[in-house]
């Protein structure tokens, strides 16, 4: 029953990277990129019960935490142009 | 200090969960490594009653059940619009006035109203929320207010 | 007992399954980067929120269900604000959705 999860979950994904190739804007690409990052983690756990290896656990949790800050970090370049600058932030209210 | 002693706390926690062995070399450096990290965040005015809301613990006992109640019953929803072979839906955009008093009461809703799908806050401010509903029934339900005044409630007195 | 709960968290799987591809789906029918986001977020929250439940149901009590209860906190409190900040993103990036403006509550 791990396998059917696994196999939903990797359709979840082919799925979901048709819309990162069709884009059109770079935001639809990142969200693409924010729900394959979701899909891996549920995947990892779910490989990790279907290996009976609970350790894969660790690497869905280390996982899920780089998604979100890579999701924010690239936002953050797109806005300012750069990853450091404070003056991104005069984009506000445009 | 009673927000950085129990944000410690929840760090050794974490480092007994992960590590997963409890033998007295790995105990002490995790009790180390959480005592150092909680004195740093203390040092440099991280750890504060907005940073680490500890005191919401239990009236979020009530809130949670119904915000998860309110989430599956949208979920449910929206997936019913998805697999609609005519794909209804009719996205609105609501402005309204938030009633809450902190910006923590504000993050709360901000992140309770993303996280029930079929509504996404896109601009969230003291005077002024812009939500993004995905029909006009969501974004009926949600100016009714029933969410605000609840989370109202669960911030509590500023 | 264990057959029941066995039972049950089959189901769960296969139900969290199914509403992960129904979240990518709508990924790809809705029409513009906004309504896109909606279809996402059932991927995250009911998607998610039923296989960690029945891998729950199937770890028993212990250090493996700890880590599950902190896989779906951080996506509980971690996703919405990515999500915010995407859309806010695109909103200051002067994307317009195709949405009828109003206003409640003045």
């Amino acid at each position: 029953m791990f396998l059917a999860a696994t196999v939903a979950l990797l359709a979840t994904m082919a799925l979901i990277l048709g819309r990162a190739i069709l884009g059109p804007t770079v935001f639809d690409r990142l969200q693409a990129a924010n729900s394959i990052g979701t899909c891996a983690m549920l995947f990892l756990a779910v490989l990790g019960f279907l290996n009976g290896r609970p350790e894969f656990l660790d690497l869905a949790i280390i996982y899920g935490l780089l998604n979100v800050i890579g999701t924010v970090a690239v936002l953050r370049y797109f806005r300012g142009g750069s990853l450091v600058d404070p003056a991104g932030d005069r984009g506000e209210g445009q | 200090m009673f927000y950085a002693a129990s944000a410690g706390l929840a760090l050794y926690a974490f480092w007994l969960l992960l590590s997963g062995h409890f033998e007295a070399f790995l105990l002490s450096a995790g009790a180390a490594s959480a005592l150092a990290v909680a004195w740093l965040s203390h040092r440099m005015d991280l750890i504060d009653r907005e940073g680490h809301p500890v005191h919401l613990g239990p009236r979020a006992l009530l809130y949670w059940p119904w915000l998860l109640a309110e989430i599956v019953r949208s979920a449910w929803d929206v997936s019913r619009i998805i697999v609609h072979p005519r794909l209804p839906i009719s996205p609105t955009l609501v402005r309204f006035r938030p009633s809450q008093r902190t910006d923590l009461g504000r993050v709360i809703l901000a992140n309770s109203i993303t996280l029930t799908p079929g509504t996404i806050t896109i601009e969230a401010s003291a005077e002024e929320f812009l939500v993004h509903a995905l029909t006009e029934a969501g974004a009926d339900a949600l100016a009714t207010g029933d969410m605000d005044r609840r989370v109202t409630g669960f911030e509590g007195s500023p | 007992m264990t057959a029941f709960l066995d039972a049950l968290s089959w189901v769960f799987l296969a139900s969290g399954g199914l509403f992960c591809v129904i979240g990518a789906v709508g990924l790809l029918r809705m029409p513009d980067i906004y309504t896109r986001v909606h279809a996402a977020s059932v991927l995250d929250t009911l998607g998610a929120g039923l296989i960690l439940l029945g891998l729950l149901l199937q770890a028993g009590l212990g250090l493996v269900a700890a880590k599950l209860l902190v896989i779906g906190l951080l996506i509980f409190f971690a996703s919405p604000t990515a999500t915010h900040a995407l859309a806010k993103a695109a909103w200051t990036h002067g994307l317009e959705p195709m949405a009828t403006s109003r206003r409640s509550r003045p």
